[in-house]
């Protein structure tokens, strides 16, 4: 699936078009501009205590994966991009500036797992975060995250979905699952529903069975629970990959909304990482909530609580061997590592650990916008991240044939790795295996 | 030479810890307010409970797994920082050199164990100085300051060591002993030393994330 492998080709119209209209003027005032009103004390003292170590390194897989290469270190990327821009006070020209995005959009995928190597606890994420705010403010971003971007702003969605297709999608997975279960419903619009289930714009685009699962989980648990018909259902968030915090604020505050209008209590989403950091972690605090406003309850969440309240009967587990990657967003950013491990206990007989796992695990390689960033950077994606290959391998070699990722991110760059490296393995999501196991009603 | 060991024991030493004392809390201060008006979500977030869990598995050799990954610099690293601690505030005679000024001493530890700890700081600047001219990933994140940074360092210690052993041109060495201390104390708040002074920030804060709003690990 997905486009042939190009081989490394760094050429983007975003990055090419956006260079060639820059001036030296422009890029000084436009640092200067967000370094004084965006960045304060945690910039100064994360660069200013960084001691040049090096300790960072191993934590990230595009240093590992690249041979060690030195360019790609946390670190190493820092010093690229944001020391230079502070050591010049934003004197750095529109060459600088290109190869600054394509490091923090396409060689970076904000996993946060080098801060758990850094001794001093530096958030090089949120230094690679800086750079893109820049670079989006100077309008030099990768074009295919940007037409995303621009999709999000046009239609509050990430995949230009139209209203009534969205509907009409949910119609036509309600109509599906008549054939297995008469009278399945997806409630549309349903006011005080406990539950508002949402998911990410390519769901209905590409990926509709996952929202048909989904409804026959909720259906056989007996959960009351709606989605909402308006923009708002769309949890994506590739504006706060791009920078355009201001954007990242909209949806969020679309998303939240949606769920107030419902009177719902909880929004329960699907299996996807950067949809929780955005609604978590990042959109919210953009909009000045410390915590989000309505209970966010990740599909791993999800799951755990229905199968450790015993509203879904597993009548015979899933046999094949299975192995289970971990999510960055959802497990160094929300901590459901044990969740997901009691919900794949429950559901598969046979489960094999790769390693290194839960907050430790390997990255992807797709997240952090990176996979949006389409084509020209997907060689680049699929050579860096050759641990996470090696990792698969060895959980292939003690039996496991099936791995399970949890994330629409990750479950398009493994299988980008799968097909890259030859593993001939089987890629899911958790609920594909709960609805394949499950006791299903009449 | 007279005039110019009063100078250095006297004023410049004065001036020395003026700087450091002040620099320090100014820094300190200035960064909390700095963060107070453009970071706010550090102070919303900051945990005491995880920030201290963060600090106490970082500070203590061998808890995490990076440093796992790295028994030597680990080894290395932790020597060194508590031998550059330790050694001038429990040396015999810095202990005396108060007691004469101010009449306030404190125990101080045998001249042996000081000049093993002397000795330490400076094979681990040896090793920190290896370490940057040979691995590839420290090579490439090094400037010239680096190695000013690590001269700062290391000379107090070279040339106390120099000094007590009364080798050749001790009194000479011994001058510069003071003075190199003095640059190197006055030097932490406003050099990258000052990752003294920040560390236990930036480590409380991202273990205040990781364990209060991630309900993660971060190490």
């Amino acid at each position: 699936m997905g486009e042939p492998l190009l081989k490394t080709e760094t050429r983007d119209i975003g990055l090419d078009t956006g260079m060639a209209k820059l001036t030296p003027e422009k890029i000084e005032k436009v640092i200067n501009e967000v370094l004084e009103n965006e960045t304060g004390a945690k910039l100064k003292v994360y660069v200013d205590t960084c001691v040049h170590c090096g300790l960072c390194s191993e934590g990230c897989h595009y240093y590992m994966s690249n041979d060690k290469n030195p360019i790609y270190s946390p670190a190493g990327k820092v010093k690229q991009t944001i020391w230079e821009i502070l050591d010049k006070k934003g004197k750095v020209s529109p060459e600088f500036i290109r190869r600054a995005a394509e490091i923090a959009y396409t060689e970076c995928n904000l996993c946060k797992r080098c801060a758990m190597y850094c001794p001093f606890g530096i958030d090089v994420a949120y230094l690679m975060l800086v750079v893109r705010r820049i670079c989006h403010k100077l309008g030099v971003i990768p074009q295919y995250i940007q037409d995303t971007a621009h999709s999000h702003a046009a239609t509050m969605n990430q995949m230009w979905v139209k209203e009534e297709e969205w509907i009409d999608t949910l119609f036509w997975q309600e109509e599906e699952a008549a054939e297995e279960i008469e009278n399945l419903r997806i409630p549309l619009d349903k006011e005080g529903a406990e539950i508002m289930y949402s998911v990410i714009g390519p769901e209905p685009k590409f990926r509709a069975q996952l929202i048909y699962e989904v409804a026959v989980i909720m259906n056989a648990a007996g959960l009351d629970w709606t989605m909402p018909s308006m923009p708002g259902w769309d949890n994506s968030d590739m504006a706060m990959y791009t920078g355009d915090n201001e954007l990242m604020g909209r949806l969020k505050k679309e998303h939240f909304e949606a769920a107030e209008r419902l009177k719902v209590k909880k929004i329960v989403m699907g299996e996807c990482g950067h949809a929780f950091r955005s609604v978590y972690d990042m959109g919210n605090r953009q909009l000045g909530w410390k915590m989000p406003p309505v209970r966010m309850v990740h599909a791993l969440e999800f799951y755990y609580e229905l199968f450790k309240a015993g509203k879904i009967k597993i009548p015979e587990k899933y046999s094949k061997g299975v192995t289970l990657h971990d999510p960055c967003n959802v497990i160094r950013g929300r901590g459901l590592h044990e969740m997901s491990r009691y919900t794949v206990n429950k559901i598969c007989s046979n489960f094999i650990e790769m390693t290194p796992n839960r907050e430790h695990n390997y990255c992807c390689c797709a997240g952090g916008g990176v996979i949006n960033c389409g084509p020209p950077f997907r060689n680049k994606r699929v050579v860096s991240d050759r641990v996470k290959a090696e990792q698969l391998m060895a959980a292939k070699e003690k039996g496991a044939e099936v791995v399970i990722a949890p994330c629409h991110n990750c479950h398009g760059g493994l299988e980008d790795i799968i097909d890259h490296y030859k593993l001939d393995m089987e890629l899911k999501f958790l609920c594909d295996i709960i609805y394949e196991v499950m006791e299903k009603p009449e | 030479m007279h005039t110019l060991y009063n100078f250095v024991s006297g004023p410049l030493a004065w001036l020395a810890f003026i700087i450091f004392f002040g620099g320090s809390i100014y820094k300190i201060v200035s960064m909390m307010k700095l963060a107070k008006k453009k970071d706010t979500a550090v102070y919303e977030y900051w945990d005491g409970y995880y920030a201290l869990r963060s600090i106490l598995r970082w500070i203590t050799p061998f808890a995490t797994v990076n440093w796992r990954k790295n028994p030597v610099m680990t080894v290395v690293t932790f020597a060194f920082h508590i031998c550059l601690v330790i050694a001038p505030i429990f040396l015999c005679a810095h202990v005396l050199l108060v007691k004469e000024a101010f009449d306030i001493s404190w125990w101080y530890l045998p001249d042996g164990v000081t000049d093993i700890m002397a000795l330490i700081v400076i094979f681990s600047c040896g090793y920190f100085l290896y370490r940057r001219k040979t691995k590839a990933e420290v090579k490439f994140l090094t400037s010239s300051s680096d190695y000013w940074l690590l001269l700062m360092v290391v000379a107090p210690f070279a040339t106390g060591f120099w000094a007590y052993h009364q080798l050749f041109g001790y009194n000479l060495m011994f001058i510069l002993h003071m003075l190199s201390g003095e640059i190197m104390l006055a030097a932490i708040p406003f050099t990258r030393l000052s990752h003294m002074l920040y560390a236990i920030f930036t480590r409380g804060y991202i273990g205040s994330e990781f364990g209060a709003v991630r309900h993660a690990r971060d190490w």
